[in-house]
C-alpha cells in the first residue's frame, strides 16, 4: 500500500487530545505515539521514543480513523459522477480511514479482476483504504451465483446485491447458503422487489398529497421476515443495510434477541430527514429506501442509540448535477454524504441522542467488527488509522467546502459544529486542516 | 420552496398555475370571477379578445391528451394569443435530451408561457423552478399530482348548477382515486371553498395510503358513498388497471362502482353528474346516466375555455405589470 511512502516522519506524537477509543474503553486526556504505522503506544511514551512530527491536539478529540460502512466513489463506469481520487480526499478530509463500497459499479464487482481495479486505484489515490463487497449474484441479475469463493480470496469483505433486492427466494436462499459456506457475510438490503417497484418516497400522508408513488412500509418489513427466515434455516451471518422503518428495526432487535447472527445500519440522514422533506419536490430528499415519518426517524435514532445499529453510515452517493435536474421521480436516488458523517453525527451528541463516545464507537469499532477488520481502535500494535476533530470549530457546507464531488445533499448551506483537523492513514497524515 | 411560494408573486397573485394548494380562497374566487367574464366572449361570434395579442404561447405535451390540449389551445387562441402546440410523448426523450434541454431549446424561441403535461409528479413544478423569469408555467397535469385547471372547471361548473354556497353540497368522487391527478385536484378546490362533505368512493386498491388526511370520508360501497349526493363526479378508469391486479375485470367494477340510473335513486333527486372525461361507458356509468338531463359533462368542456382563459390572462398579466 501507498502507506509505505516516504515523505513523511514515521514517528509521530500526538499530544494534548481527548483520546476517545470506545472498543478500549478509553476517554481521557492522553498522547498517542506512533511508529512505523503502528500504534506505538497510548499514554507514557515507548522508551527512547523520538518524534519526528508532533501534532497539537489540545482541545481536540483524537479518535480511530472513522469506518464508512457504505460509500459509492462511481469508480469504475461513472466517473462523471465521482472518481476514487476524488471520493478519497473527500473522505479523508471528513475522518474517513476506511470505506467500504457496494458491488454495483460498472462493471459490477464480481471477478478478483474488479477488487484488483479498484484496490489499485485507491492505493494510487492513497488517502483512504477501500474495502468492496462482491456481487451476490451474477452482473446482480438475482439469478446465478456469483464466484464467492474466488471474490473471497481476492479480499472482498461480503457480498451483497446492493440496492437489487432478490425477487426469487429459492436464489436468495442458495446465495446465502453459498455465501455461509464461505464465511462470508452477506449484506442485505431489505426492500421487496415487487413491492417497492416505481416507488419513489414513503407510502403516507405526503406522498400521497403530492401524487408520488409510493414505497410502503411493508416493502421493507416483508423482505427483513423473508431473509431473518432464510438466516434461521441457512446460518448465514447477515448485515441489514439501510434500515429505514421502526418495524423493521424492531424485527432485527428481536431477531437478535433470539440470538440470530444479524447486525444492522442505519445511514445518517435518515436520522435528521423525514418524508415531510420531500415536499417542494425536493430531488435531493429523494433516497432509496426513502425518507419516513418523524416516529420512524425517532425509533430509529433509539435504536442506534441502543446499538441494535451498530453502525451509522454515510450511504454516500455522489451525483453530478444533471441527474438531480429533473422531476422528483425520475431524478437518481442518493445523497453525498462523506462531507457530513461526522458533523452530522456530532450533532446527535449535542442533541443528547446518545454520548460521544457511543457515537465514535458506531462510526468506528462497530463498522469495523461488520466488515471484519482489526481496525476502527487505537489497540496499540494496530495500524495507525486516527482521527483528529475540533468538535467546537463551526463550519458551513457549501460548495466551496464540501470536497466531494457530488453536491447532492439536502445538507447544503447547513451550519455544522465539528470539523477534522488531521487525519492519520497508517501512519502518514492524509489530510490537515 | 413550497408550491405555493413559487406560484404567486409577492403580492400573491398568479405567477404560474401548479396547483390548487397554496391558493386562498379570495385567489380562487378571482379567477372563477375572471373565468365568468370570459363565458360572454365564448358565446360571441366574434370569439376574441386581444388581451395576450402578440404573446407566445407553447402548449408542451409529454403525454397524450386532446380534450385539454385542445381546449388551451382555444383558449390561448381566443386570447388572441400565438399558439405553438408540441407533442414529446416520446421523440426527444428517446433521443436522450433532457427535460431540461428542451426546456431551454424552446426559451430560445422567446416563449411568454408553457402550457405542461408530464407524466413525472411535480414536473410543472420543476418547470417553473428554471424557467426564465418572465416566463409562466400552467400544469396541464403533472402525474398524479395536479391537474388544477380541471378542478377549477369542475368547481366553475358546481358553482354554476349549484350556486356559490358549497357548504350545504355533499360531493361524491367515484373511481380511480389512487392514480387521478384530478381528484387530488378536486379535493383541494373543494376544500378550499368550504364544501360541506366530500366523499371518495373506490374499492381500496384504488384508495391512496392515508387519504382522509386529504380532508374527504372513504366509502367502499357505492350506495353508501352516494347517498344523498349533490354532486357526483366519476373518474376515468385505465384500461391498464387490470394488469396490475388492481382490479378483477371491468365487469365487476361496472357492477359495483358503475353508476346507473337506478342507483342514482340514493342521491339527491337534482344531484349533477360529472366526468372529466373521456367515459368509458359501461365501466364507470351507463349511457343513460351520461347523456340524461342531470349530466353535465359537456357543459364541464366548454367552461374548460373560460377557466383556463382566465388563468392564463391572469398568469400574464402579472408579468405585463412587473416589466410596466
Amino acid at each position: 500500500m501507498t502507506e509505505s511512502s516516504t515523505q513523511q516522519p514515521d514517528r509521530i506524537r500526538i499530544s494534548g487530545g481527548r483520546v476517545v477509543d470506545p472498543a478500549n474503553k478509553v476517554d481521557a486526556i492522553l498522547d498517542v505515539f506512533i511508529a512505523d504505522g503502528k500504534i506505538a503506544a497510548v499514554g507514557t511514551p515507548p522508551d527512547g521514543f523520538e518524534a519526528g512530527h508532533d501534532i497539537d491536539a489540545s482541545g481536540r478529540i483524537v479518535c480511530p480513523g472513522l469506518v464508512d460502512l457504505c460509500a459509492r466513489t462511481r469508480e469504475p463506469g461513472q466517473e462523471h459522477k465521482a472518481t476514487i481520487a476524488s471520493e478519497s480526499l473527500a473522505a479523508a478530509s471528513g475522518g474517513i480511514t476506511t470505506l467500504c463500497c457496494p458491488p454495483d459499479t460498472r462493471p459490477v464487482v464480481e471477478t478478483p479482476a474488479d477488487i484488483e481495479l479498484i484496490r489499485l486505484r485507491a492505493e494510487a489515490a492513497g488517502k483512504t483504504r477501500i474495502v468492496t463487497l462482491g456481487a451476490l449474484t451474477r452482473g446482480l441479475d438475482g439469478e446465478y451465483l456469483s464466484e464467492m469463493a474466488a471474490l473471497k480470496k481476492a479480499g472482498c469483505v461480503g457480498v451483497s446485491n446492493a440496492l437489487r433486492p432478490l425477487a426469487n427466494t429459492l436464489v436468495q436462499r442458495r446465495a446465502l447458503e453459498y455465501a455461509a459456506t464461505f464465511d462470508l457475510t452477506v449484506f442485505l438490503y431489505a426492500n421487496d422487489h415487487w413491492l417497492s417497484a416505481d416507488g419513489c418516497a414513503h407510502e403516507g400522508k405526503v406522498a400521497t398529497r403530492m401524487g408520488l408513488t409510493g414505497i410502503p412500509e411493508a416493502a421493507e418489513t416483508t423482505a427483513i421476515a423473508r431473509d431473518l427466515a432464510l438466516v434461521e434455516q441457512t446460518g448465514v451471518r447477515a448485515h441489514f443495510c439501510r434500515v429505514s422503518s421502526a418495524r423493521a428495526a424492531q424485527m432485527v432487535a428481536r431477531a437478535q434477541f433470539d440470538g440470530l447472527p444479524v447486525t444492522a445500519d442505519v445511514a445518517i440522514p435518515y436520522l435528521y430527514l423525514t418524508e415531510i422533506d420531500i415536499r417542494g419536490f425536493d430531488s435531493n430528499c429523494h433516497v432509496i429506501p426513502p425518507l419516513r415519518t418523524i416516529e420512524d426517524r425517532q425509533r430509529l435514532r433509539d435504536a442506534v442509540q441502543r446499538g441494535i445499529f451498530s453502525a451509522i453510515c454515510s450511504d454516500h452517493q455522489p451525483h453530478d448535477p444533471d441527474a438531480k435536474l429533473r422531476p422528483f421521480p425520475s431524478t437518481e436516488p442518493g445523497i453525498s454524504g462523506l462531507d457530513t458523517l461526522l458533523p452530522l453525527g456530532l450533532r446527535l451528541v449535542d442533541e443528547q441522542v446518545m454520548g460521544l463516545n457511543e457515537l465514535i464507537q458506531r462510526l468506528t469499532a462497530g463498522p469495523a467488527q461488520i466488515l471484519g477488520l482489526p481496525c476502527g481502535t487505537l489497540t496499540v500494535g494496530n495500524t495507525a488509522d486516527i482521527c483528529i476533530f475540533d468538535p467546537e470549530l463551526t463550519w458551513q457546507l457549501d460548495p466551496s467546502t464540501i470536497k466531494s464531488h457530488g453536491h447532492n445533499t439536502p445538507f447544503m448551506g447547513w451550519e455544522l459544529k465539528g470539523r477534522v483537523t488531521h487525519t492519520l492513514l497508517a501512519g502518514r497524515q492524509v489530510h490537515a486542516l | 420552496m413550497s408550491n405555493a411560494s413559487l406560484q404567486l408573486d409577492a403580492h400573491g397573485r398568479l405567477k404560474h398555475f401548479l396547483c390548487i394548494e397554496g391558493l386562498n380562497r379570495q385567489l380562487l374566487s378571482e379567477i372563477l370571477d375572471t373565468a365568468e367574464s370570459f363565458t360572454g366572449v365564448t358565446e360571441q361570434t366574434v370569439k376574441k379578445v386581444p388581451l395576450l395579442r402578440g404573446k407566445t404561447i407553447v402548449n408542451l405535451f409529454f403525454e397524450a391528451s386532446t380534450r385539454t390540449r385542445t381546449t388551451f389551445e382555444l383558449a390561448a387562441k381566443r386570447l388572441s394569443a400565438d399558439v405553438l402546440n408540441i407533442n414529446i410523448t416520446q421523440s426527444s426523450t428517446v433521443k436522450g435530451e433532457t427535460l431540461l434541454d428542451t426546456l431551454r431549446n424552446l426559451e430560445a424561441m422567446h416563449v411568454d408561457m408553457f402550457v405542461v403535461r408530464h407524466n413525472d409528479s411535480g414536473a410543472a413544478h420543476f418547470i417553473a423552478s428554471h424557467v426564465a423569469p418572465h416566463t409562466s408555467v400552467i400544469n396541464a397535469g403533472d402525474g398524479r399530482h395536479s391537474h388544477p385547471t380541471q378542478a377549477l372547471l369542475d368547481v366553475f361548473t358546481i358553482r354554476r348548477t349549484k350556486g356559490p354556497d358549497f357548504g350545504r353540497l355533499r360531493v361524491a368522487i367515484v373511481g380511480d382515486i389512487l392514480h387521478s391527478r384530478v381528484a387530488r385536484s378536486q379535493i383541494h378546490a373543494l376544500n378550499l371553498l368550504n364544501t360541506g362533505d366530500i366523499r371518495i368512493v373506490a374499492p381500496r386498491t384504488l384508495v391512496p395510503a392515508h387519504a382522509e388526511s386529504l380532508g374527504v370520508h372513504v366509502y367502499h360501497d357505492l350506495e353508501a358513498g352516494i347517498e344523498g349526493a349533490d354532486v357526483i363526479i366519476m373518474l376515468r378508469l385505465q384500461h391498464e388497471r387490470m394488469q396490475g391486479a388492481l382490479l378483477p375485470s371491468e365487469h365487476e367494477y361496472y357492477e359495483l362502482f358503475g353508476v346507473t340510473e337506478e342507483k342514482l335513486a340514493v342521491a339527491r333527486p337534482d344531484v349533477t353528474i360529472m366526468h372529466p372525461g373521456p367515459i368509458n361507458r359501461g365501466v364507470e356509468m351507463d349511457s343513460e346516466v351520461a347523456d340524461g338531463s342531470r349530466s353535465v359533462i359537456l357543459e364541464q368542456v366548454t367552461h374548460g375555455i373560460a377557466v383556463r382563459m382566465a388563468v392564463m390572462s391572469m398568469a400574464m398579466h402579472h408579468h405585463k405589470e412587473r416589466k410596466a
